[in-house]
């Protein structure tokens, strides 16, 4: 092999890929034409994206989920700062309080997925029809590593008042309430179960013992079960999959009652694909879906798919630990409380 | 055209044939191709920082509302302190380490050298991961610390140290290899002890070298993310304010408002070394005769000692990220296992993230060579035409400047506007290849043109004369006599699309997320050992290439490169 081949070689290898490159921006494939794209903005966790859409698609095979995820705070900042532009079509997968929000802007656009009637009252909009469904509850948890436990002689934690001793100083962390679903919902519970007052100061002790804030709400859980941290305030879902990884982790559900928060779905006022977008309304709503939230989740929207979930207690017996929570005030107070948590607090927080 | 259809006038002037329109036409097409992936998207950038959150212009006000915030101002501070500690540190082991492999007799350089190249490999979130590993509350050697913690200053200085070294260390070997062996016997002659001699004759003459490594090290840890990311803790600086104002709170005009700040330290340390390395040019002169150490007991044996510990240091960093990454459940289960690369298992689109990065990257080194070397090479062999090639050069250099971070906000700024025509660019893998082409640009660039300046331009007059047409010239003589700068060109923008994360992180799509931000995605959720892996993927894929490339370089070197021997 001369030079010249040499050079006729790779021009030729490059003239491929160029005209692979115009040919590529050119015209999307063929086959993408017969199926609907609709863009799905999500805060569900990450390792549930392919099942979610594998399932739907399973079942709704002429719509095309194009997922945008990321956490709750975050796909709430996006979808306010493109309130003008809006980019998806249709909410699946966020916190209730955060669509609470979003339907006081008007962003929302009501509409009573198929088979509502299946749905409690308690899990949907009250408004009709309505501007969100619920899927499943989602609930504050603490994962306790017990390896450390021992190690350090750490005292029992029962309650989150116990969170609070010196003896935890720098061993707890929690996800930051601005970027995380979980975060805010744990702040919202404890100042409604205490009081305001009861709950900031119970948060400043708190603070003390808090090694870090972080961006998700599943990273508290990971930490403790590494022993980074040996406890984390987390959600039971995440602390049920860390635990069936191997995790040497206590699930601990404080007495006073768990602070909890609901994934929702809504549809987009001003979509362009009204129709595939209410498409997937309808599914998230139906039995199928909720029989697959049910995998993770011990409380789903649609009643009678529950299932026991690996080290947790049985989903009736899950439902009692839940403390009461006005969604109203929670999403309404939303902005004040993050300000003021973020007056008292920012300096230890993670980067989000 | 025209200038060949009129008569000749009374004025004389040179006539442009129709071969140098069609130069002259492709060189605008450069020009015109790097001002709408550099400058619109950056004065994009810079005007959204004058503007509140309607569009309307509102002067200073973004800034001052920055700096009144003392969090946010607090960042600049940081930012400037790890990045002139993380800078002293890279430099003075880089120059240790540079002087051992010049200047000493000591065995094993050329495996100290590639050695030194590693952390080029990985993502700069390797670094902070594996500090988590060696150094944090479970880390394997937390006691070094003496209880203080990884997560902050010190945890940013040790990773940016790694990350940075190998730039240092290539300026600064650079630097001293070009040493003249006469000026040593003259200080030997002179009876110079060895300490004055270091000073007297090495220092100076890696002087220019070391501040080149300073300004180009510096500018490199205050633009970076990756490190103070992963392993910053609450420590802010930034390059992480940035993404936290742009992704965690949606709020493009801070995000743009800290842009231009950190814009400004790397536009001067740049301005810096360009000046510097202007001067540098006569210090060697031909009559210099190549320095050879001899060999020294005792130095040698300390140089040895000194390069096994840097070289055990780094090797470490990649091996801690290596060994949790096979591990079963760190600390806790120690048993190795695969179940840590089960990406599918772990995030959304799971291993089709490094696919997504294989695919990208090749993208990159294609097109990226083929504008890069016809640019460079319109820029030296066009004729006349001056202010468009000097146009070309400057903005050749730009991308040096500005930080990755920077440039990828700028693209959504430029990109997302719904009224611009290329709209329809956002969201795909195109943009984050222009954009990762525009951000290793100036590299790749003048590797470019020093190995078209070694051709003589007599190449090009003489096929003028014999009507050759210069494409032909191009194909013929100039593209093969160039492979290996060629070759070089492509693996550096290859390399740098797979370990990029600052660029790509605000332009990336669900379907087109890279490796490297599934790294990121990864740690935030907590799945730290499969984000370990996932960096690991990386560097072995970047190993994998640089040894291909190695052999190709090899092979087609004896090939098209036989008449640089005799």
């Amino acid at each position: 092999m001369n030079a010249k081949t040499v050079m006729w070689r790779l021009s030729g290898l490059m003239a491929g890929a160029a005209a692979l490159v115009m040919a590529g921006a050119a015209y999307a494939p063929p086959a993408a034409a017969q199926k609907t794209k609709v863009v799905v903005y999500t805060a569900i966790e990450a390792d549930d994206l392919k099942k979610y859409k594998e399932r739907f698609e399973k079942d709704v095979p002429d719509v095309d989920i194009q997922w945008v995820r990321d956490s709750t705070g975050v796909i709430e900042a996006k979808l306010l700062a493109e309130k003008n532009n809006p980019q998806a079509d249709v909410i699946w997968g966020l916190a209730a309080t955060s669509l609470l929000r979003m339907s006081g802007e008007g962003m929302l656009q009501p509409y009573a997925p198929k088979g509502i009637e299946g749905i409690s009252a308690q899990f949907r909009d009250s408004a009709n029809p309505p501007a969100w469904v619920g899927m499943d509850v989602w609930a504050a948890t603490i994962c306790y590593n017990t390896v450390e436990r021992d190690k350090k002689k750490l005292p029992a934690i029962t309650s989150w008042q116990d969170l609070t001793k010196p003896e935890f100083k720098g061993a707890i962390t929690m996800p930051h309430p601005a970027s995380s679903g979980t975060g805010y919902l744990m702040v919202s519970s404890w100042l409604q179960l205490m009081g305001e007052d009861a709950g900031w100061k119970f948060m400043d002790a708190l603070h003390n013992n808090v090694g870090v804030y972080v961006h998700s709400g599943s990273k508290p859980c990971r930490q403790a079960g590494a022993g980074e941290y040996p406890v984390g305030i987390s959600f039971e879902f995440r602390a049920s999959r860390t635990k069936r990884d191997g995790a040497p982790i206590d699930i601990v559900f404080p007495k006073e009652g768990l602070g909890w928060d609901m994934e929702a779905t809504a549809v987009m006022k001003g979509t362009k694909n009204l129709a595939a977008a209410q498409k997937v309304a309808d599914w998230a709503a139906s039995a199928n879906a909720n029989t697959m939230y049910a995998e993770g989740y011990a409380v789903t929207a649609r009643s009678g798919v529950a299932k026991q979930l690996p080290h947790l207690p049985a989903p009736a017996d899950f439902e009692k630990l839940l403390a009461k929570n006005d969604f109203l005030w929670a999403a309404n107070n939303r902005q004040r409380i993050l300000a003021e948590w973020n007056k008292r607090y920012n300096a230890k927080a993670e980067k989000s | 055209m025209t200038d060949l259809a009129l008569p000749p006038h009374h004025v004389v002037r040179q006539e442009v044939s129709r071969d140098e329109w069609i130069m002259r036409t492709a060189t605008m097409a450069v020009g015109v191709l790097l001002i709408f992936a550099l400058v619109l998207p950056l004065y994009a950038m810079l005007s959204k920082s004058v503007e509140d959150k309607a569009g309307q212009f509102i002067g200073l006000a973004n800034y001052i509302a920055y700096f009144k915030t003392p969090a946010l101002a607090q960042s600049v501070v940081n930012s400037f302190f790890v990045s002139i500690v993380s800078t002293v540190i890279t430099v003075v082991l880089a120059f240790g380490y540079a002087f051992a492999l010049t200047r000493s007799a000591m065995p094993f350089k050329e495996l100290f050298k590639v050695i030194a190249l590693f952390p080029l490999l990985a993502p700069s979130l390797l670094p902070g991961i594996s500090l988590v590993y060696l150094f944090g509350n479970q880390g394997l050697i937390k006691g070094v610390l003496m209880g203080n913690t990884i997560y902050g200053p010190i945890g940013i200085i040790i990773g940016e140290v790694f990350f940075c070294f190998p730039h240092a260390f290539l300026i600064i070997l650079t630097a001293m290899s070009l040493a003249d062996a006469r000026l040593y016997e003259a200080a030997e002659a002179l009876r110079a002890s060895r300490l004055r001699i270091f000073f007297t004759v090495t220092l100076p003459g890696a002087k220019y070298g070391l501040i080149s490594a300073f300004f180009v090290v510096f500018t490199l840890v205050i633009t970076d993310f990756g490190v103070p990311k992963v392993i910053g803790g609450q420590y802010n600086v930034l390059a992480t304010d940035i993404y936290k104002q742009v992704i965690g709170q949606q709020n493009f005009q801070m995000g743009s408002v800290v842009s231009v700040i950190l814009l400004l330290p790397a536009i001067i340390a740049f301005a810096a070394d360009r000046i510097i390395q202007r001067r540098q040019v006569a210090l060697l002169s031909a009559r210099a005769v190549p320095y050879e150490a001899k060999p020294s007991l005792g130095r040698d044996s300390a140089m040895l000692a000194f390069c096994v510990v840097v070289a055990v240091m780094i090797l470490g960093m990649l091996g801690m990220a290596a060994f949790a990454s096979y591990v079963t459940f760190w600390p806790y289960n120690l048993k190795p296992s695969w179940k840590n690369y089960d990406f599918d298992a772990k995030d959304g689109i799971g291993w089709a993230a490094y696919w997504n990065s294989l695919i990208m990257s090749a993208w990159t080194a294609v097109i990226g060579t083929i504008i890069v070397f016809v640019g460079a090479y319109l820029v030296e062999k066009t004729r006349g035409f001056r202010l468009c090639r000097t146009l070309i050069q400057m903005l050749a250099m730009l991308p040096m400047a500005v930080p990755g971070l920077v440039l990828g906000l700028s693209y959504i700024f430029f990109f997302n506007n719904p009224a611009n025509p290329f709209n329809f660019l956002y969201q795909t893998m195109a943009i984050l290849v222009i954009c990762t082409i525009a951000h290793f640009y100036t590299v790749a660039h003048l590797t470019a043109v020093t190995a078209l300046k070694q051709m003589d331009a007599e190449f090009e007059s003489v096929s003028a004369s014999l009507k050759v047409p210069p494409w032909k010239t191009f194909w013929r003589v100039t593209a093969p006599v160039c492979l290996p700068a060629i070759l070089d060109i492509s693996i550096y923008l290859f390399v740098n699309a797979m370990t990029t994360v600052s660029a790509v992180v605000f332009i990336y799509y669900v379907n087109t997320t890279l490796a490297s931000i599934q790294v990121l995605n990864m740690d935030d959720a907590g799945d730290v050992a499969p984000a370990a892996a996932m960096a690991m993927m990386i560097v072995y894929t970047s190993a994998a290439v640089r040894v291909l490339h190695w052999l190709a370089t090899r092979g087609l070197s004896r090939r098209t490169q036989a008449w640089r021997r005799r």
